[in-house]
């Protein structure tokens, strides 16, 4: 199994660029917030699984951490490690995205964003699957849709509960055209036959959850939870302020706007999500 | 239709050719050896506008697809289909134009007809966002297609849009959500469900009624993860690079049935669809008449069994199998 060494860093779209901290690259002892801008002692927030004991900002977190994380210790067990991602258009922008994936494989440790298999969460098995916001913003390519895929089948043939962990700022993934784009309808379709099983989806959504991801697997919980403050949405920011040629109100887009408006189910802060979690599972009996 | 085409670079030539007909047209006179003339330069054009339709840019494909005089989802309500019943409630917040709905017949088939509109003028543009749809107009959709689901009626979703309408009220109404539940909901209906691309298919605003037996698009529309200034905007960081974006997102009918996503291209009329609305017409209303009769001969488990396997066969990626170190290309 793989190990990752990414560090505690922010996601881009939550940094000015002058904080922006060198994602991957390993960092000293301090690092400064990028909810508060205070300086942290590192260990501590690692502590408090990487939420800012100033202000409660939740910072990133790697699916491998989020895994030990959640997950009771030593059970998780991964699968579809066999899939990997390939450059099927041929597809170069500045860089060619098979130089891209190599780089990004190199860099975060992971073969494609996403992480999946089953595990433990306080002794209730689960199938469990993390995309990793380092890796091409989360991005869901072939190999997201096909592991996702394959964990909610098996999620289906085994009658587990499944958790979806989303950290997807890219949504569909561009690089792989529209292949990328019916992996939101393979994954979907795969939800609703889960869900004809009276399988119980939990979906996790943290910062950030956007584009194609929002708008497939990652909105079709059975119960929806979220962490706070967390950038969740279809469109871009940029994109509507763009198309609006408005400014946005405060605090659109973030979990606590979508409780507002009744998309999703709670707010969970990341040292109770795990609690959280195995309450519900109970709930429904599963 | 010589104002509208002028504004497109490559139909200059086009233009031009035109413009000489009518004028050696207008002096003719009756004259048989200018009738004869008159006739080598019609034959000449046409075999123009092939030569260049055949070897449209993907970013050209993107402007004939824009096309504003091109036909749209009213104008194949009229054309394809005779008794059209317009039905607009989503039950939920309002009525959205940028998608229409409702039962029509084709020929003598009941059908539930879904399809985003751009409109045809500018108050109708304004009127429907230019195609792009907010979160009641899924939910109506969805609303109509169970409804249809419901009568055994089988379902044409005609997808033409930019893309999903990106602005603070759609975010609010959970955007997001009503694609996901869409997708959801049409990939377990039991009806036949039949998508055509007529136009430009913008990414999950053209999945949000994009599931269905057959995926179809016309011989000039594209469908797309992202639009191509979207795209150019983040990977190129301007939208100046739109027309390489358009070249690498390799999203025309040439490129999208080998990927497995398209089953059929609907061949245009000589020079697109803009130029004979009622031959495209009449090309749709064949691949639908022969789509629905082998779709509606089939077992309705079969029917949906080979929906999901048809979806579930997208993407390409590599399977690795730890123990012969081989690699071999899975997927479609």
């Amino acid at each position: 199994m793989e190990t990752t060494n990414e560090s505690a860093s922010a996601t881009s779209s939550e940094t000015t660029p002058k904080f922006r901290p060198k994602r991957g690259v390993p960092e000293g002892l301090w690092r400064r917030c990028p909810g508060c801008r205070q300086t942290i002692f590192r260990k501590e927030a690692e502590r408090q699984l990487g939420v800012c004991p100033e202000c409660d900002y939740h910072w990133y977190v790697s699916a491998r951490d989020r895994i030990s994380q959640l997950l009771d210790e030593g059970t998780f067990e991964e699968r579809f490690t066999e899939l990997r991602p390939i450059d099927p258009l041929g597809f170069a922008d500045r860089k060619a995205y098979a130089e891209r994936l190599k780089e990004e494989q190199a860099r975060t440790g992971l073969i494609d964003a996403a992480i999946t298999g089953t595990g433990m969460i306080r002794a209730r098995r689960v199938a469990f699957g993390v995309t990793d916001s380092a890796f091409i913003m989360g991005s869901m390519g072939s190999v997201v849709g096909e592991k996702l895929a394959r964990l909610i089948e098996l999620a289906t043939e085994q009658q587990l509960p499944l958790i979806i962990v989303s950290g997807s700022g890219g949504g569909a993934r561009m690089h792989e055209g529209i292949l990328s784009l019916m992996q939101m309808a393979k994954v979907s379709a795969a939800l609703a036959r889960y869900h004809e099983a009276k399988g119980l989806f939990i979906s996790v959504l943290t910062n950030p959850t956007m584009g194609g991801v929002a708008a497939s697997f990652a909105s079709l919980g059975d119960i929806i939870l979220a962490e706070p403050k967390a950038l969740i949405g279809f469109a871009g920011p940029r994109v509507i302020k763009a198309a609006m040629r408005i400014e946005l109100p405060k605090g659109f887009q973030t979990s606590e706007f979508l409780l507002e408006h009744g998309f999703i189910d709670r707010v969970v802060r990341r040292r109770d999500l795990k609690s959280e979690i195995a309450r519900l599972i109970d709930y429904c009996g599963m | 239709m010589s104002i509208a085409d002028s504004r497109l670079q490559f139909e200059r030539p086009i233009a031009d050719f035109d413009e000489r007909i009518a004028r050696l047209e207008a002096g003719a006179e009756g004259s048989p050896e200018a009738r004869e003339q008159v006739r080598a330069l019609r034959r000449q054009r046409n075999e123009l506008v092939r030569q260049v339709y055949e070897n449209l840019e993907p970013w050209e494909t993107v402007q004939v697809a824009r096309h504003p005089e091109r036909p749209k989802t009213s104008d194949y309500i009229d054309l394809v289909f005779d008794d059209f019943v317009e039905l607009h409630g989503d039950r939920f917040f309002g009525d959205d134009r940028a998608i229409r709905t409702g039962f029509a017949k084709l020929d003598e088939q009941r059908v539930m007809v879904v399809g985003h509109e751009k409109g045809n003028d500018y108050k109708q543009r304004i009127a429907c966002n230019y195609g792009s749809a907010h979160p009641e107009g899924y939910r109506k959709a969805m609303a109509k297609m169970r409804l249809a689901a419901k009568y055994g009626v089988p379902i044409i979703c005609l997808i033409d849009t930019p893309g999903a309408f990106p602005g603070i009220g759609a975010e609010e109404r959970g955007q997001a959500t009503v694609i996901a539940e869409n997708m959801f909901e049409m990939s377990r209906l039991a009806t036949p469900i039949v998508c055509i691309v007529i136009g430009e298919g913008g990414s999950g605003g053209a999945l949000g009624i994009g599931v269905g037996d057959r995926v179809a698009m016309l011989e000039h529309s594209y469908y797309s993860v992202i639009s191509p200034e979207g795209c150019a905007g983040i990977l190129w960081k301007s939208g100046a690079y739109a027309e390489q974006a358009a070249k690498a997102l390799r999203f025309t009918s040439k490129d999208l049935p080998d990927f497995g996503v398209v089953d059929d291209v609907i061949a245009e009329p000589l020079g697109g669809a803009h130029r004979d609305h009622h031959q495209m017409a009449a090309s749709m209303h064949q691949y639908l008449v022969r789509a629905f009769r082998t779709l509606l001969r089939q077992p309705i488990d079969e029917l949906l069994e080979a929906r999901y396997e048809k979806f579930r066969q997208m993407g390409k990626y590599l399977e690795r199998l730890e123990e012969e170190e081989t690699a071999t290309t899975a997927g479609q």
